[in-house]
């Protein structure tokens, strides 16, 4: 295993993992926190039609999965405020239709798409230097916008029509963490894929929020266990390819790994009881 | 003579097809302590989201403290219904007494003395000041509700709202939320939405009847009559056995409104 730490593209792929978990506990826990799982979802899926358009008009596929994401997100996010009833379907929609576009996107692309399955699954081992240097750049992203307006984002979460009536621009803000939202997905898209990543957004928060009873420490606790996950899963994946010579992939096992720890720590709560 | 706390003229709501509200209007003094009654399905949440500027009115005229309700934010205090609250949501009850103080914060803008001393007297009032570090999932009916209401309370509001403050609470809780906010109505305008006919009849100051239309006026007195028009059956005032009665001692026959 120290062997592996050594080695310079493990560093690499180490640190773009803790980078993107930095992203992952902060946003998650407010996903979690305000109920938008599967918002959230739908626009990580809608984010891989942005990858197919990369493929077709042959530019990066991550910042066509940026872009779709952020536009998902905003469309839903101006639907969500309006319209209470028919959301689910709504979501789905989105979800679905940002699939197709990836989808047909894709085959009408010239040649093949190698490494497509990398965005679906997450391709951590392969990440370069430069990806590295966009999940730190949504990490300060994630930091300034939750940092400067945790009490804003924290009232409307809580209670939408509160913030309304005190006078907080409640579309803004919301709009605002839905686009962080869209970012955090993207930058997990490298380490898990377009399918796993709403998983390890809402995992580990789901798990924080168990031993926490604020939104502060909750989000702490989550980028902790993120990293955990993550750091876990690479270490799994090393050890297991090495023991059974095959190439398994880390994105599956750092989910499997963040689920693993969710259901222990359900368990361990239902044992203490009372919340803290 | 003051301005009215609010005043609705000829308001008209409904939502698609169906009326909500038909042609009321209701001017209400600065320092009453009103409550409108009625039944589900009364407009009596419509009229709640009207005056917060959630809703505009298909015709009529809403003011509130003399402006229009979007303009009057951060003046209004408003309690939503309880059990509409997630309680699992990670939080403790002086970050949700906090947010009060959001209104006329800037955006990002860190709370100060003033803010701190306004969140401090809110939990005072509402004799939650040793529970400041409670997570809302610890606590009880009642004391949820005391939260909601310091919340409100914290942005110092010249009239403060209420959803049905009692609904699920049990009688003697019910009653000490009821004592709370006649306390609070002698220093501000109190309007509470409520169908706890009982409670109503003990505390409020004025009543006012809502079912679409407003059947009564605000005045203390209920009489068979109204009640029957907003809630289309004869109502028996005196159940439960509570002590004091809203129908005057003998039947006066025809409305007061």
């Amino acid at each position: 295993m120290m062997e592996a730490l050594a080695l310079p593209f493990f560093q690499r792929v180490l640190v773009a993992g803790l980078l993107a978990s930095l992203a992952c506990g902060v946003i998650g826990s407010l996903v979690v926190a305000k109920r938008i799982s599967s918002l959230s979802g739908g626009i990580s899926h809608a984010a891989f039609g942005g990858v197919g358009l990369g493929y077709l008009l042959g530019f990066d596929p991550t910042l066509g999965a940026a872009l779709f994401g952020v536009i998902a997100g905003i469309a839903i996010g101006l639907v969500y405020r309006r319209v209470r009833s028919g959301l689910d379907t709504l979501i789905s929609m989105v979800w679905a239709v940002g699939m197709a576009l990836g989808i047909l996107f894709v085959a009408f692309a010239p040649g093949y798409a190698p490494d497509l399955t990398s965005y679906l699954f997450g391709s951590l081992l392969l990440v370069p230097w430069k990806y590295v240097a966009w999940i730190a750049a949504v990490d300060v992203l994630v930091l300034l916008g939750v940092g400067l307006l945790f009490k804003e984002l924290q009232a409307i979460a809580f209670d939408e029509e509160f913030a309304e009536v005190i006078g907080l621009p409640v579309e803004m803000l919301f709009l605002g963490l839905l686009s962080l939202t869209s970012l955090a997905v993207v930058v997990l898209m490298r380490v898990v894929g377009v399918i796993l990543a709403i998983a390890l957004l809402t995992l580990p928060a789901a798990t924080s929020r168990q031993w926490t009873a604020s939104l502060a420490p909750m989000m702490a606790g989550a980028v902790a266990l993120c990293a955990a996950c993550t750091g876990g899963g690479l270490v799994l994946s090393y050890v297991v390819s090495d023991a059974a010579a095959v190439s398994a992939p880390p994105g599956p096992l750092v989910v499997l790994l963040a689920a693993a720890l969710f259901a222990v720590s359900s368990a361990l709560r239902r044992v203490t009881k009372a919340r803290p | 003579m003051s301005e009215p706390a609010f005043e609705l003229e000829d308001v008209w709501f409904a939502y698609g097809e169906v009326p909500v509200l038909e042609g009321v209007s209701l001017a209400v003094e600065p320092n009453d302590y009103l409550a409108v009654l009625g039944p589900n399905g009364s407009g009596k949440t419509t009229l709640v989201k009207l005056l917060l500027g959630l809703l505009r009115p298909a015709r009529g005229r809403v003011q509130v403290l003399g402006t229009d309700p979007v303009r009057a934010r951060g003046r209004v205090g408003y309690v939503p219904q309880r059990t509409s609250f997630d309680l699992d949501f990670p939080i403790r009850v002086a970050d949700v007494v906090r947010m009060g103080r959001l209104s006329r914060a800037g955006l990002g803008r860190r709370l100060g003395a003033a803010d701190r001393a306004a969140v401090d007297r809110a939990l005072a009032t509402v004799e939650l000041t040793a529970l400041a570090n409670r997570p809302i999932g610890a606590l009880s009916g009642g004391q949820l509700q005391r939260v909601l209401i310091a919340r409100a309370l914290a942005l110092e509001p010249e009239l403060l709202l209420l959803d049905e403050p009692t609904a699920s609470l049990d009688e003697r809780i019910g009653s000490s939320v009821w004592e709370l906010l006649q306390s609070l109505s002698e220093r501000l305008t109190v309007v509470v939405i409520s169908h706890d006919i009982g409670a109503i009849s003990r505390h409020v100051r004025t009543v006012a009847c809502l079912n679409r239309r407003l059947h009564a006026h605000p005045s203390r007195e209920l009489t068979p009559e109204i009640l029957e028009a907003t809630y289309g059956c004869p109502i028996d005032l005196i159940a439960h056995g509570h002590p004091h009665r809203v129908l005057p001692p003998h039947e006066h026959g025809g409305g007061k409104g």
